[in-house]
């Protein structure tokens, strides 16, 4: 199909593109490993607080980990947009016959191959440190990630195709990030939070996610977090995907 | 497959309005104010005007980057606002900024925008290693575009407009910024593509460029075509030429002067010193006239020289303004 093969050749352009310059892509693996090292032996002797189970201290910060590292580490990739923007490569792409969806699809999905490398990382230097996860309910937890990645992603390209200048993008990306982080109970968990701050956290698609991760690390499958939070994800996901392919054809406007 | 006969390019009032919100407020620009050209097969066609006079604007709506705000469009034989995906097959198009990626070489840009064309791989490698024959990229082929001087990126840019073989190729600006041989080289690709049958047409604000390589030139300012053709027509358009003949003496000219002004009518002439500057229709038909006169009547000039009127006189002629105040 058509459609399939145009983005697999984007797909392939821009994973190219990234292994150029691999540096990148380890550099933003630095913030999560600092928070490893330095702040997850913080939380150790806090376990046994409301939420905090001792002895579970891992299993419940290392999800919210992952998730920031799918919120932030995607949340950027709209400046490597704006690269070709300026350069004329999206031009030049759109008057090919190439599927418009697929100079998006092979970017995101770059973005959240990108991101999937890192998360196995981070699992892999975290089981010294204690983390204790089941293999299968690791593998479910991939995907949610992935969705997470995608949809930042595809924010960050539809904000890039609307502002066209980094000037506009830092700052809008800035003020999104940070509040929807705070608000998923990412570092800690909500359950410490005053309950004026667990209902502002309930409006946050983001919070969601971080339950549904942590419900599958801890091994808390049977409730209904898991299932809510894939939901929410995916939603959320398809409406930022689909803003960022209404972005690109308003440049032929 | 093309309807319309000769014509490759016609536009009937087409126009674009681009719409903004700055501050909140609703801004209108109207880049191109409804333009009439046609465009012959096989010719190459020059939209020469100054920066910000809508070329690129008109051209981007021809390669269906930008969707026309009225007029139509028939392009390559067929309808703009109805097969685009047929114009994207049979048209390249080269934008002012380029497009070519960075970052990969010239040999990976190639295939790339090979296999955006639908080419398998095995095709697409060949096909590069034509085009990078063709525009003699061999020495450099294989390294970054992004190290590239400004005349072998353009080059690139061009072969990778050139990458499907369409029969008509837009250049957008294809020699701004260059040094003035890397320009002559780029003439020189661009007079080899139209001997091989492609249209071109391209946009400048050169006039020697649009005067030595266009075979028709519309002269675009404001969003409005002013005037449109042969570089021939439009600087003969002016009316007189320019003959310069020097004497020995003023004295010499002086007499000269009286006898050319029996024998050339609608010629107006001006004496200064020893030198005339004689204004006349068809100044290459005259040159020899103006030799014999002067020869019949025993006065020699020592210099004798023609000048024609520049695109720049057109310009000027039709705006009030010089296209040279517009150069960067
Ligand atoms: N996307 C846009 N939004 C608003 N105005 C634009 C846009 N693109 C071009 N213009 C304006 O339209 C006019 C024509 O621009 P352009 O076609 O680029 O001129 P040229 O290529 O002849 O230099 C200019 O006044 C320019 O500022
Ligand atoms: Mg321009």
């Amino acid at each position: 199909m058509k459609l399939l093969q145009d983005i697999k050749l984007m797909f392939i352009r821009n994973v190219q593109h990234t292994l150029r310059n691999p540096i990148f892509m380890f550099l933003s693996l630095f913030q999560p490993l600092l928070y490893l090292f330095l702040f997850m032996p913080l939380l150790k002797n806090l376990g046994g607080t409301p939420g905090l189970p001792a002895g579970e201290t891992v299993e419940i910060f290392i999800p919210g980990l992952m998730v920031m590292m799918a919120l932030f580490g995607s949340a950027f990739v709209g400046f490597d947009l704006i690269d070709d923007i300026r350069s004329g490569v999206i031009e030049r792409f759109l008057v090919t016959p190439v599927s418009r969806s697929a100079i998006l699809w092979g970017r995101v999905l770059r973005d959240a191959s990108v991101l999937l490398l890192q998360v196995i990382l981070i699992t892999i230097v975290a089981i010294p440190f204690g983390l204790n996860v089941k293999f299968e309910y690791f593998l479910i937890s991939l995907p949610l990630y992935v969705m997470i990645a995608i949809t930042m992603a595809s924010m960050s390209y539809a904000f890039a195709l609307m502002y066209k200048t980094e000037d506009a993008l830092a700052p809008t990306i800035n003020t999104i990030t940070l509040p929807v982080s705070l608000l998923s109970g990412i570092l800690l968990p909500l359950t410490l939070a005053p309950l004026w701050l667990q209902n502002l956290a309930k409006v946050n698609p983001f919070s969601y996610a971080v339950n549904a991760s942590r419900a599958l690390f801890t091994g808390n499958v049977g409730g209904p977090d898991i299932l809510i939070g894939f939901v929410i994800v995916f939603l959320l996901m398809s409406i930022m995907f689909y803003w960022s392919i209404q972005e690109l054809r308003k440049i032929e406007e | 497959m093309n309807q319309n006969g000769d014509f490759i390019i016609e536009t009937t009032d087409l126009k674009k309005t681009f719409v903004s919100k700055v501050k909140g407020k609703r801004n209108e620009v109207e880049a191109v104010k409804g333009v009439n050209l046609t465009v012959n097969k096989g010719e190459i066609f020059g939209f020469l005007g100054p920066n910000g006079a809508g070329k690129s604007t008109t051209q981007k709506m021809l390669s269906t980057l930008l969707t026309p705000t009225s007029g139509t469009v028939k392009i390559v034989g067929y309808d703009l606002s109805k097969n685009q995906e047929e114009i994207r097959k049979n048209i390249g198009y080269v934008s002012q900024a380029g497009g070519s990626d960075q970052a990969a070489t010239g040999y990976q840009n190639l295939i790339l925008q090979a296999r955006l064309y639908g080419l398998d791989e095995k095709t697409a490698e060949n096909n590069a290693k034509d085009l990078i024959k063709h525009f003699q990229m061999d020495s450099f082929a294989d390294r970054p575009a992004g190290t590239y001087s400004g005349g072998q990126l353009r080059r690139l840019d061009v072969a990778l407009g050139m990458t499907h073989n369409p029969q008509l190729l837009l250049l957008d600006e294809p020699t701004t910024g260059l040094d003035p041989q890397s320009r002559a080289y780029m003439w020189g690709q661009i007079k080899k593509l139209k001997e091989k049958g492609v249209t071109i047409f391209l946009t400048t604000h050169y006039m020697e460029e649009a005067d030595k390589l266009c075979d028709t030139i519309a002269i675009i300012d404001n969003g409005t075509i002013i005037t449109k053709g042969t570089p021939t027509e439009l600087k003969n358009s002016i009316g007189a030429d320019t003959v310069v003949l020097g004497f020995a003496s003023d004295d010499v000219a002086e007499k000269a002067e009286k006898i050319l002004l029996k024998n050339f009518v609608d010629a107006k002439i001006q004496r200064e010193i020893n030198i005339l500057h004689l204004q006349i229709k068809n100044g290459d038909g005259a040159v020899p006239n103006i030799l014999r006169l002067l020869d019949t009547n025993n006065f020699s000039a020592q210099s004798i020289t023609l000048s024609k009127p520049s695109l720049d006189d057109v310009f000027l002629k039709y705006t009030g303004r010089s296209l040279r105040e517009d150069k960067e």
